[in-house]
């Protein structure tokens, strides 16, 4: 087994894509995710990896040359934060439409303004619809995790798209954390080598990339590219399968904790699911039958899996790191998507918490709670959609 | 690899790397413009296109024009997404995955792509290094989407975004000089060329080739639409263009700057303004003003890069075959 490390979750990340060894990653400086392509400059210019390292000027270059270097033929890796995916926003869909295998962690951190650099989902939620495959981690073991697990999601043959790997700006990002590392050799063998689909770079075999494609034929190629979203849950679940046998961690479309018997459920993503389930354990220890239910791939979300892992409870409180204006918060819009599916559908509020990194504290997990028992009991919504720990 | 030598006989029996069935308009100099550039060598060439008329117009649905690996991305980053695939060429052929082949890389945009929306994308990518050539096809505006004013439009022309109007007659300003932009960028080869001096195009293409490092070449391409011209004068136009000196042929290599064709008598700058629609304003009585300043504009960029091309030890007398 490999090595049990104290890291931050940038050294994790960049330990993985040191350990995967990328072709070519192109990436630009943003905070809170600096770090973590600074790590991996370093193992670039001390040969510690075979990748080109491309330094562009900003962030929609960095996806473009990102986008030039998958067509070309191979493994692609890239990181950024917030601002940096906003400005990368019309590149995200050309990637996935093109079908290009890049992985990309995303430290998550606001968007402005006002200009904040501390961790939300706002900016991950942005490009919800990029058709980017979207894993969102617990901690630095999970990024890591995540982040190898990645590459065999992306590149798989019945998928080639691009995915996403969160994890929380500064709370995951810069902490340090245990985490178990695996052996170079073993996360080698795990990923594989890269199978290039038609690339440019076969030279005898001419492909032109990027076609114009009008009313005729585009509303077919996005309804193939659903198709191919359709077939990730499958993939992403037999990739965990693997990792398990060579780790022992598990991993599923989603987490439950303390959800089997509940009577009410809380729905949150990434570090905010530690919090609450420490307050669940206190809540459990008084009788209250609570439970969490922490998705990890936000793209596709899993609706069926979910409406079943949900369907005994009476009442579920959504917490979302983001916030849609003038709708409501996007995790809360997910599950009550999966919900309609139930036949008896239960009571649901929507809390915003922690947006521009502001803590989301064990007495705030424990109002929720306290509601959700009201909620359960009378069945009566007092507000759908609230903001909690606002200072007044 | 030996150049290849420039001779028509030869040239036409050389196999077209950008083929017939393309939607371009009739007269376009665009195509003329990627033929010569893709016919001057026999390197295998990987190219990618800004957003734009040549892109539209050559890869739709399941046709292409491009008997060479070719990617579209996007409008903004022709230079970013060829530096992507030269990373990757670079990559695998130092990994030991993939032969090297002598590849040449290659990016075509507009000068909306290129002066414009494109022009950090492209200045990261020079400065950054990657072997490569940007050839800017510059037919001055946006013509794909209708004829808007770019940074290339020249002073006085009529757009459908600068109008010749009551009040404001055309555009104002002149016209960014991005041959000159690149060159400060320092990098071993730019170069400046017209479609109808093609043996002269052709050998700067051919030149930059044996270059490692980024080249930019600056390629004048008329748009009978654009212009508002006749749809078989493109190359008659590109030569007035050249010979009135509003668009000097010249290459700066290394930091030294070469004439590489100078006319023997410099026609005035109205031969080349006349026969375009976009200029017909300028010719009122009460406009005067704007072929005089349009002028001596030229006149002084034309002096001022004899000044530069005398520096370094004067200009090539070039010959036109």
């Amino acid at each position: 087994m490999g090595k049990i490390v104290a890291v931050t979750g940038n050294e994790a990340c960049a330990q993985a894509l040191k350990q995967i060894n990328p072709d070519v990653c192109a990436a630009y400086p943003i905070t809170p995710a600096t770090d973590l392509m600074q790590r991996f400059s370093g193992f670039v210019n001390d040969g510690k990896v075979d990748t080109e390292l491309v330094l562009v000027e900003s962030e929609h270059s960095a996806m473009s040359a990102c986008i030039g270097a998958a067509a070309a033929g191979g493994r692609v890796a890239t990181a950024t934060s917030s601002q940096g995916l906003a400005l990368m926003w019309e590149m995200l869909y050309i990637a996935a439409g093109t079908r290009l295998p890049i992985v990309m962690p995303l430290v998550n951190r606001a968007l402005s303004a006002p200009l904040n650099i501390h961790g939300d989902h706002s900016d991950g939620m942005g490009a919800r619809d990029t058709g980017w495959i979207q894993f969102y981690s617990e901690n630095a073991q999970e990024a890591y995790d995540n982040t190898i697990q990645a590459f065999r999601v992306a590149e798989h043959l019945d998928i080639r798209l691009p995915v996403i790997v969160c994890m929380d700006g500064f709370i995951v990002s810069h902490s340090i954390e245990r985490v178990e590392y695996i052996d170079d050799a073993d996360v080698k063998k795990f990923v594989g080598k890269f199978v290039a689909v038609n690339p440019l770079l076969d030279i005898d075999n001419p492909k032109s990339y990027g076609p114009l494609i009008l009313t005729d034929l585009y509303h077919e190629y996005k309804r193939a590219q659903h198709e191919v979203m359709t077939r990730v849950p499958k993939v992403v679940l037999e990739v965990a399968a693997e990792f398990e046998k060579m780790t022992g961690r598990r991993y599923g479309l989603f987490e439950t904790y303390r959800l089997e018997d509940a009577e009410m459920a809380v729905v949150v993503m990434s570090s905010a699911a530690g919090t609450t389930k420490d307050i669940i354990d206190q809540y459990r220890d008084r009788g209250v039958k609570i439970g969490l239910l922490k998705p990890r791939m936000f793209r596709p979300f899993p609706f069926a899996e979910i409406a079943n892992a949900l369907k005994h409870v009476k009442a579920i409180a959504v917490l979302d790191r983001a916030d849609s204006f003038g709708g409501m918060g996007p995790l809360y819009s997910e599950i009550a998507g999966a919900v309609m599916q139930m036949d008896t559908k239960p009571a649901m509020i929507n809390k915003i918490f922690g947006l521009g990194g502001r803590d989301y504290l064990p007495d705030q997990a424990e109002h929720v709670i306290d509601e959700l028992i009201t909620l359960a009991k009378t069945g009566k919504v007092q507000a759908v959609k609230e903001y909690i720990g606002v200072r007044e | 690899m030996t150049t290849k030598p420039l001779k028509l006989r030869e040239l036409a029996k050389g196999e077209d790397r950008f083929v017939h069935g393309h939607r371009m308009c009739s007269g376009c100099g665009a195509p003329i413009v990627v033929k010569q550039v893709l016919m001057a060598t026999d390197y295998p060439i990987v190219a990618s296109n800004a957003t734009g008329c040549l892109e539209v117009s050559s890869c739709i649905q399941q046709f292409t024009a491009w008997k060479i690996p070719w990617i579209h991305s996007a409008f903004e980053n022709a230079a970013a997404t060829i530096s992507g695939v030269e990373a990757m060429y670079k990559s695998l052929v130092k990994q030991g995955k993939l032969e090297d082949r002598n590849v040449k890389f290659v990016a075509f945009g507009g000068d909306g792509g290129t002066y414009d929306i494109g022009f950090q994308s492209l200045s990261g990518a020079m400065e950054r290094g990657h072997d490569m050539l940007y050839v800017c096809y510059d037919n001055g505006a946006y013509m794909n989407t209708g004829i808007q004013r770019s940074s290339a439009t020249p002073f006085g022309a009529n757009t459908t975004t600068c109008p010749a109007g009551d009040v404001i007659p055309g555009k104002l300003q002149q016209r960014k000089d991005l041959t000159k932009i690149m060159a400060a960028h320092g990098i071993p080869y730019v170069a400046q060329a017209s479609p109808a001096n093609w043996m002269d195009l052709m050998k700067k293409v051919q030149k930059a080739f044996e270059i490692k490092g980024p080249k930019f070449m600056n390629v004048i391409s008329p748009c009978n639409r654009g212009w508002r011209s006749k749809t078989n004068d493109a190359v008659a136009l590109a030569r007035l263009a050249v010979e009135t000196c509003y668009w000097p042929l010249y290459e700066i290599e290394n930091g030294v700057t070469k004439i590489t064709f100078k006319p023997k008598e410099k026609k005035p700058l109205v031969d080349f303004l006349k026969p375009q629609g976009r200029f017909r304003h300028m010719f009122n009585p009460e406009n005067e003003w704007m072929l005089k300043q349009a002028q001596e504009y030229v006149d002084n960029q034309w002096e001022r890069l004899q000044k530069e091309a005398a520096f370094f030890g004067g200009e090539e007398k070039a010959e036109e075959k």
